[in-house]
């Protein structure tokens, strides 16, 4: 689904180097869990693949079930089934959430030459998705994001990407602000999205997420390298003993 | 050595090319404006209000020309239930309007009224002079001299719906001076729709007394073509406990100069005036707006919203005055400028002048670009850039279009500037 081969990125504005190689495959139907210190270039890989400005890749490659990631625009990259859902989910004043979930799903389709969303059809999905979400006609109502809870916001990532149905799904911090509650509701809005056909490329700090949301990889990331991939297990082994004998195991 | 020719004195040529209507009861009121103009001058650079804004083509005999745009979308408020007044060039057109009564209220077309204890004879005129110190108006007061045509609307009920002033374009020569005169009595309300181009050139001047608990909710959508220009006045006064609101969409235009000169005199009187503009090109847009606070426990909102580019100005000059003894006041003023280029300009002078010592005031002016974050959100979920950028235009403009507050007719501003920015986009 998603290969990432030798992916080297630096900064644009100055000489620094935050991704040193990265390698990582996860197929179809596997939830990939990327674990790793404050600074290691998890974030960076997540807005590099989803392509954010700013980034310049020196070298290396990731594609999309064989599609050049890198050579297209953000938005092309979503209509070939990539999905970030973000750390800081931004607030867009007077832009009905509806009206903006509305025009990416059908932004979405036009791109891939697929017949539109009804207005009717798309009222009727996304009622279905919002319910098990705990999302209110309220907060469908409202602007994006403004004056949401972080753990509405959240939800309403869930949301978008219940919605973008995408092929390969990356959550960058989504645990970062949630109370317990929240938390166990946005996993349950990711794990009803898991499916056969479907990647996920999880980055968190903390292996909480994880107890909800199973792992079948979980990769340690450091100093913008993949160091070290094992089973779910590898992230008991952070929780209990932190980044620091897996860093100088590999030293 | 020969003598210079005398500089021709640009107000008397004005003067010169307007002649004063004998509409008998307005008669003193227009002598009266026609010596303030005499005595102030017509507009020039060096007047403290008109830096930022050119006004040789509002001045200048004759009108410059503008060619007449069809905009080739249906007209705005189109399905709204209304009661339709056209003008076309600045001049009342029977045939294209509705039937003029509704009940409670009257209007009259200025240039019929002609009883000499007509009511508007204490209103005509009225509120421009009060408006015209601190700032002088010249402009206010030529057209109080010289203004053709007009109507004068009596509000003493609660008329079923707004009245819609519609202004034709059609000449490409056509100076166009109207004057409305609205009095809405104590517990009254009305909604005024205005749209259209009007003329090549519109003087335009509205005063509007609201008296003690009366609404008055005013939308307006300025006319499209290009090369138009407009210096408009609103007039208005507000008794105690009652609401003005105004709201004013511009697109195109080469120059547009809208004041507004709002005066409350009775407590717990709201007063929000708010504008929405997005200019290309050849577009100078100006809001020079005055609030004057002489009541205790009133509340005013200046918005104004402006997205420019391709070398497109605008200006704000708002002021908050508080008076002693204005205590309670709450003021708030923001004038933001969203500039999609580097050759387009925005210029502010926020100002409040405050003399009561119990007021919250705020006031902010911003000029920005685009936010990149939003930007690059929007375009992650498959939103295509040039979309994604009209929808956080969009979004820059939703507070001044939040300040209707009748949910149709924001809808009708709103999906209409969805269509011009989409159109653009080609």
């Amino acid at each position: 689904m998603l290969s990432i081969k030798n992916l080297n990125v630096k900064l644009e504005e100055e000489d620094k180097q935050i991704l040193k190689g990265v390698n990582l495959e996860v197929e179809a139907g596997k939830v990939h869990a990327i674990m790793g210190p404050n600074g290691s270039g998890k974030s960076t890989l997540s807005y590099v693949l989803s392509g954010k400005d700013g980034y310049e890749v020196t070298e290396g490659s990731a594609e999309l079930e064989g599609e050049d990631l890198l050579d297209m625009e953000p938005e092309e990259r979503a209509a070939a089934g990539l999905f970030l859902a973000f750390q800081y989910p931004v607030e867009i004043p007077g832009v009905g959430n509806m009206t903006f979930l509305r025009t990416a799903v059908n932004a979405q389709r036009k791109a891939r030459d697929e017949e539109e969303m009804s207005a009717a059809e798309f009222l009727k999905a996304v009622r279905e998705r919002a319910k098990s979400l705990k999302i209110d006609a309220d907060m469908l109502k409202r602007p994006v994001n403004v004056g949401f809870s972080g753990g509405e916001k959240k939800r309403n990532e869930i949301l978008q990407m219940a919605m973008l149905e995408p092929k390969m799904c990356i959550l960058d911090e989504t645990d970062s602000g949630l109370d317990v509650d929240a938390m166990k509701l946005v996993s349950e809005g990711v794990n009803a999205l898991r499916s056969e056909g479907r990647g996920f490329l999880v980055i968190t700090h903390y292996q909480r997420l994880l107890d909800h949301i199973k792992p079948d990889v979980v990769h340690i990331m450091a100093d913008g390298r993949i160091v070290k991939s094992g089973g779910p297990e590898l992230a008991l082994e952070v929780e209990k003993n932190g980044y620091g004998n897996i860093l100088a195991e590999m030293a | 050595m020969g003598e210079a020719a005398p500089k021709p004195n640009p107000t008397e040529a004005m003067i010169a090319a307007h002649a004063m209507p004998d509409t008998g009861w307005s008669v003193a009121a227009r002598k009266d404006a026609l010596a303030r103009l005499r005595a102030m001058g017509v507009p020039d650079r060096r007047d403290e209000y008109w830096k930022f804004t050119r006004p040789d083509t509002l001045t200048q005999m004759p009108a410059p020309t503008a060619a007449v745009f069809d905009p080739d979308e249906a007209p705005i408020f189109g399905d709204v239930d209304r009661l339709r007044v056209v003008f076309v060039d600045g001049v009342f057109d029977a045939e294209a309007s509705d039937d003029l009564s509704l009940e409670g209220i009257t209007i009259e077309r200025l240039a019929d009224a002609t009883s000499d204890l007509h009511w508007a004879r204490d209103l005509y005129g009225a509120l421009e002079l009060r408006g015209q110190d601190p700032v002088e108006r010249p402009l206010a007061a030529l057209n109080t001299a010289f203004a053709t045509d007009g109507v004068l609307i009596h509000v003493t009920g609660q008329p079923s719906k707004p009245v819609s002033l519609i202004y034709l374009h059609k000449s490409e020569r056509s100076d166009a001076v109207l004057h409305h005169c609205i009095k809405l009595d104590a517990g009254a309300s009305l909604t005024v729709l205005e749209n259209g181009p009007a003329a090549a050139r519109f003087n335009k001047l509205m005063e509007v007394e609201v008296a003690d608990n009366a609404q008055f909710h005013h939308i307006r959508a300025q006319g499209r073509d290009h090369e138009r220009c407009a210096a408009t006045h609103i007039f208005a006064r507000l008794g105690a406990e009652s609401v003005f609101k105004s709201f004013t969409l511009t697109a195109n235009g080469v120059l547009t100069r809208n004041e507004c000169i709002l005066e409350l005199t009775g407590d717990d009187a709201q007063a929000h005036v708010a504008g929405a503009c997005v200019g290309d090109g050849a577009f100078h847009h100006d809001d020079t707006v005055f609030v004057t606070h002489d009541a205790v426990n009133c509340e005013s909102r200046q918005v104004f919203k402006k997205v420019l580019c391709n070398g497109a100005t605008g200006v704000f000059q708002g002021k908050i005055l508080v008076k002693e003894g204005a205590q309670k006041t709450d003021g708030y003023q923001i004038s933001q400028s969203l500039l999609l280029d580097g050759d387009s300009q925005f210029l502010a002078k926020p100002e409040l002048e405050i003399y009561a010592d119990d007021v919250a005031c705020s006031h902010g002016s911003t000029s920005g670009a685009i936010d990149e974050d939003a930007l690059f959100y929007l375009r992650a979920r498959g939103v295509p850039e040039a979309e994604a950028t009209d929808m956080l235009t969009l979004s820059f403009l939703a507070e001044a279009v939040e300040e209707i507050e009748a949910e149709e007719l924001r809808d009708e501003i709103n999906g209409r500037m969805a269509e011009w920015l989409a159109r653009r986009r080609g």
